[in-house]
């Protein structure tokens, strides 16, 4: 039967390569085509060089860091606790890291932008209000590291309850402690090291998420790396396109080496 | 760097001592506050503004219904009606031409080629956005290589309308879709197939009258997926069309930074809610059908 179906298989598989490939191959021959020269990479040399690259590039990568590491501080401790004491407070995590798929991003900032407003509206007397200024320091804008890590929490208990699923966390943990250890032993020591590779893919998706992400930025003025690239896009077509096709290419990268380093198949069910 | 991470991620968890009883609730809170300011307060803060009406001329704010009956009229009822077309369209696309591929994929049994076209699943599934927008532009817009090289302009070709929406956003709900119904397909067992065809069956009537309904829950689960994900997509239709293409998340975004008109600020809250009902009513029929099919793969 399976064999019967081989050539529309091929047809099938052919025209998703088509599809998926062309766009591709035609950005990178619209990057590097330059009709007086021929063949020219200067769109690729010129970027390093380009204003804002660096600076945007960098804050990107450190709203990432700084939302990885609050999103893991608060998933892991609230995920790992319903598996041991809270099982009853499961509903509500669920309902809550399913909060952010109801809500689109472009409404979500919406509603940032109007309570960044009440700053300067009612507050400007009160010591609050050098709070609302702080947040919003636009070489490191806390409040955009609020936003992607509510953004994340979907991504990333998702991530971390197939990994807890995956392993026995309340068996694991009275052996280490029939071995002596104390709760937060077990905890560190057998249950964290369990959990590896669903840490590590949590952070990589929330990492792709803040790399890639662009209404909340755009709408609320600062300049991280998906704005820039909108931005380059006005005056500099070929640099722009050359731009996005590299980072399909480190995204794809990123992807692989998680792949190999996490276990096979944990990318996919990641997300379905 | 993940070392740092796991070390630092436990604090939280060590408070919590068994032998004092200390609850295990206490592990969730830090979450609970968080989700409290960060995504509570703008909550409020749109329904609230969404009823809010402020006079110009004197100041005075008052509650009505003004702003979300203003938004389903005249521009903002087309955008609404626009994004929700937009969606539809291509997420039955997307679904339709998505399971011919995963099921190509599932049938061949090679490992290589299956781990291969889902990690690629997995990284254009995420490639939404400008980077998309631009790639396309590139391939397909005025100047674009295709475009120029088969002279598609000639024959009235544009990117920049409603077809080029679509014809982009399939690129990233296509792997979508790969990724949502792979496990639904690894599901149907090769007896199911077997048994129907001793029993006289063709492949077609197979497919009618077995795998489809047993798939019919997870492909309904997964053309809802697909419309909430293109119904929020703003960056890929604000970096390619600017406002060729009436969308939603366009009208916000102008009536947010006073594009247009100003004084529109509450209107855009307003326009947020309808997208949040519009996507909570996606997320109603999601879940249900999700455990649905959950239950069969399970079994």
């Amino acid at each position: 039967m399976a064999r019967r179906l081989t050539p529309w298989r091929w047809a099938v598989l052919g025209l998703a390569a088509v599809y998926f490939l062309v766009p591709l191959a035609a950005s990178f021959v619209f990057t590097v085509d330059d009709p007086r020269h021929g063949v020219d990479f200067g769109a690729y040399t010129g970027i390093v060089s380009a204003d804002g690259f660096g600076s945007s590039l960098l804050l990107s990568l450190e709203l990432a860091v700084a939302t990885i590491v609050v999103v893991l501080l608060l998933m892991v401790p609230a995920v790992t606790a319903l598996r041991l004491g809270a099982p009853r407070l499961r509903p509500v995590v669920e309902v809550i890291c399913s909060l952010p798929l109801v809500v689109p991003p472009i409404a979500f900032v919406a509603g940032i932008v109007t309570v960044l407003k009440w700053g300067p509206q009612y507050l400007s007397r009160t010591p609050l209000f050098q709070t609302f200024v702080a947040v919003q320091n636009p070489t490191f804008p806390v409040v955009l590291v609020l936003a992607y890590v509510v953004m994340a929490l979907p991504f990333v208990y998702r991530a971390l309850d197939s990994g807890l699923r995956a392993i026995d966390v309340r068996t694991l943990v009275e052996a280490a402690r029939s071995c002596g250890a104390s709760l937060p032993q077990a905890l560190v020591r057998a249950v964290l090291p369990n959990l590896r590779g669903a840490l590590l893919n949590a952070s990589f998706l929330t990492l792709a998420l803040v790399l890639g992400e662009f209404t909340v930025a755009q709408l609320l003025g600062f300049q991280p790396f998906a704005v820039w690239i909108y931005n380059v896009g006005g005056s500099q077509a070929q640099m722009s396109v050359a731009v996005s096709v590299l980072s399909l290419l480190v995204t794809w990268a990123l992807l692989l080496a998680l792949a190999g380093a996490g276990g096979r198949d944990r990318t996919a069910s990641s997300r379905g | 760097m993940t070392a740092t991470l796991t070390r630092a991620d436990t604090a939280p968890v060590a408070s919590v001592k068994r032998r004092r009883r200390a609850p295990g609730w206490l592990a969730v809170v830090p979450l609970l506050v968080f989700t409290a300011v960060a995504f509570g307060v703008p909550a409020v803060a749109v329904v609230n503004g969404a009823f809010t009406v402020k006079d110009a001329a004197t100041g005075a704010t008052a509650h009505s219904l003004s702003n979300l009956t203003t938004s389903l009229q005249g521009p903002y009822l087309t955008a609404l009606l626009g994004s929700v077309k937009l969606s539809a369209v291509s997420a039955v696309l997307a679904a339709l031409l998505g399971l011919p591929l995963a099921q190509a994929v599932v049938s061949s049994r090679s490992g290589a080629l299956r781990q291969a076209v889902l990690t690629a699943s997995g990284v254009l599934a995420n490639f939404g956005g400008v980077p998309l927008a631009f790639a396309f532009v590139a391939t397909l817009g005025n100047a674009g290589v295709l475009t120029t090289h088969l002279g598609l302009a000639k024959h009235g070709w544009s990117l920049y309308g409603f077809w080029g929406l679509v014809l982009v956003y399939l690129y990233f709900l296509i792997p979508l879709m790969v990724l949502t119904i792979t496990p639904a397909l690894d599901g149907l067992r090769a007896q199911w197939r077997e048994a129907a065809l001793n029993n006289g069956a063709t492949g077609v009537q197979y497919w009618r009258h077995v795998a489809l309904p047993v798939l019919a829950p997870s492909l309904l689960g997964g053309f809802v997926l697909l419309f909430g994900s293109a119904f929020a997509a703003y960056a890929t239709a604000a970096a390619m069309v600017g406002s060729a293409v009436p969308l939603v998340t366009l009208q916000i975004s102008d009536a947010l930074s006073g594009n247009v008109l100003t004084g529109q600020e509450n209107v855009a809250l307003a326009l947020s809610l309808d997208m949040v009902l519009v996507a909570g009513v996606v997320m109603a029929v999601y879940l249900p059908l999700q455990r649905r099919s959950a239950r069969w793969l399970d079994a």
